[in-house]
């Protein structure tokens, strides 16, 4: 965009400086922390626990070695400008989140379920294998402009899944996933996650002038016009129906939020903003009126003590009562400051889920308030490199995309982050990276690829003017 | 486009702030609340995880402490002879809480009491793992046996109480039927619930768990008629143990037409305070008390330690002497019947305060609490509690009780070559008298320096001794006489 050429103090997020550092030698030594640090607290775990490393130390050092090593050759080869800190970020965490997940597999409390982290471990392959995919044949992000409506489609496609009868699996309350036979259950709504943010900009991107400029001024906001607010409320009754039939808050949110940062991006109307949050407002009361499971999680927020004491009384009135948000909140606390370290806490107590939803709970009381707010700040670091992205990017496709993708995970992390920790309602999604669960990480590392694609796009050296110069000024319409 | 973008980013910011302020607030700011938090099972698991300090008799464990297998409390409280001495430890179960003496010195046992934090400190300096302290108690191991022996050979309910009259030290705190509290220390559902399921009152009427000795009050009978007779003394109505008595037998109760019946055809017209104890007649103490009135009587139960809660420092519960009662009311008081009720550790305290020369002392039973390296933290003094009887009172009284063994119904606490006071008491209960009545008996021996080293009181309920055969002098002398016989025995 021509915007980005307007200001010469952000040069650093901008193109053109011939021959930028590929930067992909700085990547590959954040890697080495990346694999080393997950080694040493997997060995911390074995020895806190039997007093012994443990003997799968090695295969799984060089399991997470393997994938960040394929992960940044691939980078090298097929993106060789893209961001360097994303990979890197993104495997320590997966690393980190696999100690987490073995950590709890040897808890005894935890013996009847199955053993999640080979099984994770094995979906990190997946991931990484797909952000391979990604690379190398997503050649240009602009060729995802063409499949749209596709995307759409799909996205559809993949929210409906759950609802199907015999597919769809209803755990603890939310219908948000699916039972394949044989290979246990996927999360639909995180590649639709991916795939709606391809829809919402490659459609903003064509609406957005009518959308931005055809409005009234109205006490200092721009109202739009009345059938310009058709999409908006397209992709609300769509969230609302998410809310209603698969209730949960949090999918719900993510996909609605995520709308309205990408319609804001591309109108540059803080008014769509203000609709926005008006509309989630009155659709998240108005749901959780009505519908019990969502007023359980309310007030499990408001007193999770009350719902613990329900929980243990074994009151039996039509929902699910659970002392999860309790058990998860004594976890953070028995953290304290510095944790009680790697493998010597009781986050297992947490019982379900305490792998995959809560898992942030194990962080915070075996790392402490240290550990935790590290991990916090690996995420915020994450979310940061995808913005820089979209600052960098050259087309407003690619900047639309990667808002899109870093605000989507932005607002799950917090969705998650903020549930478990009491900060808002709890909903069930899980932690990119550092849950268990093959969807998640899978989808996220597809995000990841995509970001490295426009990254990749944004920062390599723009290729040897050609052309009549004049053509790219004829584009701007508008300061900004 | 770029500003909205970085608004976002701005935004975004915002959320992981918002994430960081909360986290601080969970971890840092309610960090202590919630760790803390009596519901949160960490505070359990911490509590059982190094083995809990003893309780000692003798210089030796009454209790362990064993490792515990599938479970996250890693140890569990163990006992040696449990029934015998769990009137005296109470129990500390995993899943049932502790109470008594477990409870009340709970801090110590665990070593989280703040006198400890220091050395705690110290450990955790140094690494070592936190240790609990040891609990030293007053008890006689061999007097525990024999009361609790005898009780159990008496095979009734019943509760023995020995003290040290000098000092106030519990020497013996037996219940009967008893409970073993290393039935239930565990927190397994299965055994230790049905263990403890078991010994519920509501499932066995016998109720083992009740603690005898402390929380339960009985009408004490002509036992109670020692207390009239101090109160006679102190007051001054007779001074003289020989000397005659105003006491017309029969006598009508004042302000009734009702006669007080004595207990068999004894010698009681106008009899000395000496030969009314020694046969135990109602009629001469029915008229004390009711002579004395209410608030002088009231007055002496008082200083005797009546109608207040004990602390040993595990509670007992308070007995009873009523106040607002006529004068025929008081008199039934007085030979320790209407609503008069007393622990057998009260009627302990009566025979300890005698025997004591009139000074009651008040009674405990831990002597010491100590760290784990035998380092005294803190020691309890014996302490006056009154002083019911002036010394030569005290000596009167002595001598009549002395009588009761020598010559009278408690003959069979007699022990060869040592002095014996006691007094028996017969107490009816139940609606008409329809119920077994209590045998009881309190006692002190003297040792070769005239000075008492032991007072005790028994009491037996028996539901399946013939009515006749109850007597305190029949059913709980022996055992008196055994528990003072190995008090007696250990201090040579």
């Amino acid at each position: 965009m021509s915007g980005t050429n307007t200001s010469p103090t952000h040069h650093t997020s901008t193109i053109g400086a011939i021959g930028a550092p590929s930067r992909r030698n700085t990547e590959l030594a954040l890697l080495a922390f990346a694999v080393v640090i997950p080694v040493f607290a997997y060995a911390n775990v074995g020895l806190a626990l039997n007093d012994s490393v443990p003997p799968g130390l090695l295969s799984y050092g060089l399991g997470l070695g393997l994938l960040a090593g394929v992960g940044h050759l691939v980078v090298r080869k097929f993106a060789p400008y893209a961001d360097p800190l994303m990979l890197p970020l993104a495997t320590l965490l997966n690393g980190l989140g696999l100690v987490a997940i073995w950590r709890l597999d040897q808890s005894k409390r935890l013996s009847n379920y199955a053993e999640a982290a080979p099984r994770q471990l094995l979906y990190s392959a997946m991931g990484v294998a797909l952000l391979a995919v990604v690379l190398i044949f997503l050649k240009d992000h602009r060729v995802l402009q063409r499949y749209t409506y596709i995307s759409m489609a799909g996205a559809l496609f993949l929210l409906i899944l759950p609802l199907v009868p015999g597919l769809g699996a209803n755990i603890y309350g939310a219908k948000i996933w699916i039972k394949i036979p044989g290979l246990g259950t996927l999360q639909p709504g995180e590649f639709a996650k991916i795939a709606l943010a391809v829809f919402f900009a490659g459609y903003l991107m064509v609406k957005r002038d009518a959308l931005a400029l055809a409005s009234r001024r109205f006490m200092g906001l721009y109202l739009p016009r009345g059938r310009d607010l058709g999409p908006i409320l397209v992709v609300w009754v769509i969230s609302i129906l998410i809310l209603v039939f698969e209730t949960d808050l949090g999918t719900s949110l993510l996909f609605f939020g995520m709308f309205v940062i990408m319609l804001y991006v591309a109108t540059e109307r803080t008014s769509w903003i203000v609709f926005g949050l008006l509309m989630s407002a009155v659709g998240a009361v108005g749901v959780a009126s009505f519908e019990p499971h969502i007023q359980t999680r309310v007030q499990a927020w408001l007193d999770p003590m009350r719902e613990f004491e329900l929980s243990r009384a074994g009151v039996q009135d039509g929902v699910v009562h659970s002392e999860q948000a309790m058990q998860a909140l004594w976890a953070f606390g028995s953290g304290g400051t510095l944790g009680t370290g790697l493998g010597q806490g009781n986050s297992d107590l947490i019982g379900f889920a305490a792998n995959s939803d809560f898992i942030l709970a194990t962080f915070g009381e075996e790392l402490g308030l240290a550990g935790v707010m590290a991990i916090l700040l690996l995420y915020g670091l994450i979310i940061e490199r995808g913005v820089r992205t979209a600052l960098a990017a050259r087309d407003p496709f690619g900047k639309l995309l990667a808002i899109g993708l870093s605000g989507a995970f932005g607002l799950q992390v917090f969705v998650v982050a903020g549930g478990v920790m009491g900060l808002i309602p709890l909903t069930g999604m899980t932690l990119p990276f550092v849950a268990y669960g093959g969807s998640s990480v899978i989808a996220n590392w597809a995000l990841i690829g995509i970001l490295l694609r426009i990254s990749d796009t944004a920062r390599r050296p723009a290729p040897a003017p050609a052309g009549n110069p004049d053509a790219e000024m004829t584009q701007v319409v508008r300061p900004s | 486009m770029n500003k909205p973008l970085r608004r976002i980013a701005v935004f975004c910011g915002l959320l992981v702030l918002a994430l960081l302020i909360r986290d601080n607030w969970i971890q840092y700011v309610q960090a202590d609340e919630l760790r803390t938090d009596k519901n949160n099972r960490r505070v359990t698991i911490e509590r059982y995880a190094s083995p809990r300090g003893d309780i000692i008799v003798d210089g030796k464990p009454i209790t362990g402490s064993a490792e515990t297998s599938g479970s996250d409390f890693k140890f569990k409280r163990t006992y040696k002879n449990g029934p015998m001495w769990a009137p005296v430890t109470g129990y500390a179960s995993q899943a049932f809480g502790a109470t008594q003496l477990e409870s009340i010195e709970d801090g110590i046992l665990t070593g989280n009491d703040d006198r400890l934090f220091f050395r705690n400190t110290l450990d955790m300096l140094t690494g070592k793992k936190q240790e609990g302290g040891n609990v030293v108690t007053t008890l006689n191991a061999a007097a525990q046996k024999a009361a609790y022996n005898g009780l159990k050979k008496q095979g009734g309910k019943g509760a023995v109480v020995a003290l040290e009259p000098s000092t106030g030290k519990i020497l013996s705190l037996a219940s009967y039927p008893s409970y073993d509290p290393s039935s239930f220390a565990g927190n397994s559902t299965t055994t230790d619930t049905d263990a403890w399921q078991k010994l519920q009152k509501k499932n066995n009427p016998n109720d083992p768990m009740l603690n005898r000795a402390l929380r339960e009050t009985y009408p004490p009978g002509s036992t109670f008629k020692v207390v009239t007779a101090a109160a006679a003394l102190e007051d001054g109505l007779y001074t003289d143990p020989d000397g005659k008595t105003d006491s017309p037998d029969p006598w009508i109760m004042k302000g009734t037409t009702t006669k007080l019946p004595n207990e068999g055809n004894i010698p009681c017209k106008n009899a000395t305070l000496r030969v009314a104890l020694q046969y135990s007649c109602n009629t001469v103490f029915g008229k004390i008390g009711s002579d004395l009135g209410n608030d002088k009587m009231l007055d002496m139960a008082k200083k005797f330690g009546f109608d207040e809660e004990q602390f040993t420092p595990v509670r007992a519960n308070a007995s009873v002497f009523s106040d607002d009662m006529n004068p025929s009311e008081t008199a039934l008081s007085s030979i320790g019947q209407f609503n008069t009720a007393a622990t057998p550790l009260q009627m302990a305290m009566v025979a300890s305060a005698v025997a004591n020369d009139g000074k009651l002392m008040k009674p405990y039973m831990v002597e010491e609490l100590q760290a784990r390296s035998v380092d005294t933290i803190e020691r309890t003094e014996p302490e006056e509690l009154s002083q019911p009887l002036s010394p030569e009172n005290a000596q009167k009284l002595q001598s009549m009780m002395e009588t009761v063994v020598d010559k009278g119904t408690g003959s069979n606490a007699k022990i060869p070559g040592v002095t014996v006071g006691g007094k028996t008491g017969t107490a009816q209960h139940g609606v008409d008298n329809s119920e077994n009545p209590y045998a009881w008996f309190i006692s002190y021996a003297k040792g070769e320096d005239g000075s008492a080293p032991v007072a005790v009181a028994v009491v037996v309920e028996d539901d399946n001794a013939v009515r006749d055969d109850i007597s305190g002098g029949g059913l709980a002398a022996p055992i008196a006489r055994n528990v003072m016989e190995a008090v007696l025995k250990s201090k040579q």
